[in-house]
């Protein structure tokens, strides 16, 4: 789609596009070409000077046992947080929007978690199930279950797993019920009139409309699940116990900052890179088709 | 008030060309009606005139200057737009005001001339409103008060009763006739519809594929069209255009022979043909004949006279001399 | 109405309450971990480090707020809200400031390299800031950044998505807009300011929410370039606040700020709910 262009001039457009021309050029692409240009090289120990490695940072990660695992912990994390997140959000937005009244006061209260950074979200999850003074923890105790993240690896999984779903219910719920929403009643009452009963119009009417909702919650959430998840894992694990919960974004935090392994950082930057970039194609494609849905 | 001179002026839009070079001189106060198909050229012809496309070739004149390179601010032009273009967060004050404003006009003379144009288009009691406030009249008149308020030499009107409803557009047509009689302003009205061009017109110029067929007046254009295209645009019903040879008398090169359907009576003796179907339209009846070489002719006879049943055989006759002859090219022959 | 109500029996008696149940639980689940910070943050730090602590709330709320915002741990809590206030405005408007500029750019003229910068801001959707983390917190420290706002507020400006936004809704606007705004005199900054800023208005509220929260809830940025105990945000800080070591944390007073950090999202999400509702929606599009 194109403007009939109505002004002319060349100086005023260019003068508009510098500042975010500039700011782009500095943070983003000077930032992202170092990345590329790192992953080649690794520092001397003195970080005085590089050393031409070519593809030798991605060979070696590639071999490294820790990154294979980190990118098994990624698809795991990232499919558990995706799965429960858009679980329970559809639960509630189907359970919202048969109601005719009253819909609008469980969404008032159930978009809150977005407000919560992730970050805080992770310390709230921490408290409930610290292994001191958590009140969950204490009650599985009384249960007689023996609740300790920092030991268990998958115990620590699971709670940063809830910890970031929970962050995401509020996102995937609104878009839900907006879906949901959208559906025309005449349709939905045509199948009650031909008889089916609720599970059988959800499954054969409602879900098969939801499913460019669907499809674009998936990616989004995994590509939050990716990235916007740091803060859960920061505060909650720290990427432990034994990296059991140290996804890649983490991975390129810990090397880099932590570790200062600069040119591995950056070959990791590379690849997440690549990863992200072939979600954002498919999530672009994805969209070009709801269009025509 | 100006005069308005187009002088060989063409389009292009890259390497095709859309219009094919107009000549037209309108005179002080005159209204002149652009008319074609959708398609033709009207609406970029008064675009170019307006400034808002520029000219690939030619000569624009406002006043007798040439103002190919002028903004369209610098023409003293106004325009009102097929869909208004009012701005919907401004009232319709301000609105009207808004080219006042900018030229820096002092408050109190804004308020004078705003006003003025207020009363003549009875919009007063609307003027704190917002554009979606009020009737699509109401918004149509407000894009013509936008356009008196800046006092221009020229009026531009790009389809702008095309929004309305059918009645409205009948009162509105005749509101912008009186409203530009007593302005005395020099309008271009672009416009599709050709009871518009004929009922509006002081001159109308009938455009076809990005060429004026014919200027004119708007009877002298109906009774006397230039080519084929203008003879089928210009009347409802359109004329009927039967192959030339029927006529014995018809001129050298003659293609085809044109009759209006007020022309052509049902009579004792003539061509013979078949009644298809009549419309009874109240004063008047449409009767449609089906010649035996699946020409279909129309015939527009006075109610009072005896409309013929369908499927009956009748004869057609028309007086010679209100035939009009047209060569395979579809020019007057 | 009848003819949902014909349809729809499940909807009356025990089905309706059915759902109402199954809300309210998803409520519960929603609201325990946010609840429970709030009991804590209203207790003793004794009452919280002998299991199990209360679950209703005690009698010294405004002693650990006051507490928390006067002095915190490392820094006085009400001084990271303020920095938190000021990243989060920064980015907010820094971001929209510059989108708005370059959509019209893009938008409203034909300029040399305009298909380029297009092709280049498209590139910025892709790659979140924890993707270039490394060099561009090197980038930063070069400028000498580290520890100020504009280090805080910069790199997370550099990216599209607000830009793309407002060059969707500037395609919706009617040509003829622009063209009565050349007719009427208007040079482009006029126009742009006369008429289209006023049109955007509710897509400019509408993305303001979003960015406020996404500035407010940053986390990692703030925590690389922010060393400064006085250059925290409220959201990096808490975790500042838990001890090295085996040291018991100061329950109350991490839970009074935890409350404080989400109370300002909270109140912009909520009471600007239908702009939010719709910026989200729309941003995501």
């Amino acid at each position: 789609m194109e403007k009939r262009v109505t002004f002319k001039g060349i100086w005023l457009p260019l003068l508009l596009v510098l500042p975010q021309l500039v700011v782009t050029a500095v943070f983003f692409f000077y930032p992202a070409g170092q990345a590329v240009y790192q992953s080649l090289f690794i520092p001397d120990p003195f970080g005085l000077s590089m050393k031409w490695v070519g593809l030798g940072n991605f060979e070696y990660l590639l071999g490294n046992s820790y990154y294979r695992a980190s990118f098994v912990t990624t698809a795991v994390f990232s499919t558990l947080v995706t799965v429960v997140s858009m679980g329970v959000a559809l639960y509630l937005a189907v359970l919202a929007d048969r109601l005719i009244k009253g819909s609008g006061v469980y969404r008032t209260l159930l978009i809150w978690p977005y407000a919560v950074a992730p970050a805080v979200a992770g310390v709230l999850w921490l408290f409930m199930f610290n292994t001191r003074v958590g009140v969950v923890t204490w009650y599985l105790g009384v249960l007689g279950y023996d609740w300790n993240h920092v030991l268990n690896g998958e115990e620590a999984m699971g709670l940063v797993v809830v910890a970031s779903a929970w962050g995401r219910i509020s996102y995937n719920f609104l878009f839900f019920l907006a879906a949901l929403q959208a559906i025309p009643r005449s349709v939905v009452e045509a199948a009650a009139i031909d008889g089916a009963r609720f599970w059988t119009r959800f499954r054969t009417i409602v879900w098969p409309l939801l499913s460019p909702t669907t499809f674009f919650l998936l990616v989004v959430n995994i590509v939050y699940a990716f990235f916007e998840t740091f803060g859960v894992i920061h505060t909650i694990t720290g990427g432990g116990p034994q990296q059991s919960t140290t996804i890649l974004v983490y991975k390129v935090f810990s090397d880099g900052f932590v570790a200062q392994d600069l040119g591995s950082s950056a070959a990791q930057s590379v690849i997440l890179l690549v990863i992200v970039g072939a979600l954002t194609i498919v999530q672009f494609k994805f969209i070009e088709r709801r269009v025509h849905y | 008030m100006a005069t308005v001179s187009l002088k060989g002026i063409t389009k292009s839009f890259g390497k095709t060309e859309v219009i094919h070079g107009i000549d037209l001189d309108i005179a002080d106060g005159e209204l002149i009606v652009i008319v074609g198909p959708s398609g033709c050229g009207k609406s970029t012809l008064l675009r170019m005139v307006a400034g808002l496309e520029t000219v690939t070739g030619g000569e624009v004149q406002i006043g007798g200057t040439r103002v190919n390179e002028l903004e369209p601010m610098d023409r003293d032009i106004a325009m009102v737009f097929q869909n208004y273009a009012l701005y919907p967060h401004m009232s319709v004050f301000d609105n009207m005001a808004y080219g006042l404003k900018i030229a820096g006009t002092p408050k109190a003379e804004i308020a004078e001339r705003v006003g003025e144009a207020a009363t003549l288009l009875q919009l007063e009691p609307y003027l704190k409103r917002r554009p979606r406030e009020l009737s699509g009249g109401q918004r149509q008149r407000v894009a013509m008060g936008r356009a008196i308020v800046r006092k221009p030499s020229v009026f531009l009107f790009d389809e702008p009763l095309s929004n309305l409803d059918a009645k409205l557009r009948v009162q509105m047509r005749l509101e912008i006739k009186q409203l530009q009689r007593r302005l005395g302003v020099t309008s271009l009205y672009v416009t599709h519809d050709q009871v518009e061009a004929m009922t509006l017109a002081d001159r109308m110029i009938v455009m076809n594929a990005g060429r004026a067929d014919q200027i004119g007046a708007p009877l002298e254009v109906y009774t006397n069209p230039q080519t084929e295209f203008v003879a089928s645009f210009i009347g409802s019903p359109p004329m009927n255009f039967l192959p030339a040879k029927m006529a014995g008398d018809a001129p050298r090169g003659a293609a085809t022979l044109g009759i209006r359907p007020e022309h052509v009576k049902i009579a004792q003796s003539g061509v013979q043909g078949t009644v298809l179907y009549t419309e009874a339209l109240g004063a008047e009846t449409l009767v449609h004949i089906d010649l035996p070489d699946a020409t279909r002719v129309t015939v527009r006879q006075d109610a009072a006279a005896p409309p013929p049943r369908e499927g009956e055989t009748v004869s057609l006759e028309w007086d010679a001399g209100d035939r009009i002859f047209f060569d395979a090219q579809g020019s007057r022959c | 109405m009848a003819g949902v109500d014909s349809g729809m029996v499940e909807k009356r008696g025990l089905g309706r309450w059915m759902t109402h149940l199954g809300l309210i639980i998803g409520l519960l689940f929603i609201f325990f971990p946010i609840w429970l910070a709030f009991v804590a943050s209203t207790v003793t730090q004794p009452e919280i480090v002998k299991p199990p602590m209360p679950l209703l709330p005690g009698g010294h709320f405004f002693e650990n707020y006051r507490r928390a915002l006067v002095s915190g741990v490392n820094a006085p809590v009400a001084w990271m809200m303020l920095n938190s206030l000021i990243m989060a405005l920064g980015i907010a408007l820094g971001k929209i400031v510059i989108s708005l500029l370059s959509a019209f750019a893009i938008v409203y003229f034909k300029f040399p390299g305009r298909r380029l910068f297009f092709w280049l801001i498209f590139m910025t959707l892709m790659l979140p800031v924890e993707v270039r983390i490394v060099p561009t917190y090197e980038v930063v420290a070069n400028f000498g950044m580290l520890n100020s706002y504009s280090g805080l507020i910069f790199p997370l400006i550099a990216s599209a998505t607000a830009t793309f936004l407002f060059r969707q809704f500037f395609m919706t606007v009617p040509d003829e807009l622009a063209e009565a705004a050349r007719v009427d005199g208007a040079r482009p900054m006029r126009f742009f300011w006369d008429i289209l800023l006023p049109m955007s208005r509710t897509n400019i509220a509408a993305l303001f929410v979003i960015l406020f929260i996404y500035g407010w809830n940053q986390y990692l940025w703030p925590l690389l370039i922010t060393t400064d105990p006085s250059m925290n945000t409220i959201v990096m800080g808490i975790k500042q606040m838990f001890p090295s070591g085996d040291d018991t944390a100061d329950w109350p007073v991490i839970m009074a700020t935890s409350i404080l950090a989400m109370i300002p999202p909270v109140i912009v999400v909520i009471s600007m709910q239908k702009l939010f509702i719709r910026g989200l929606v729309d941003s995501e599009k």
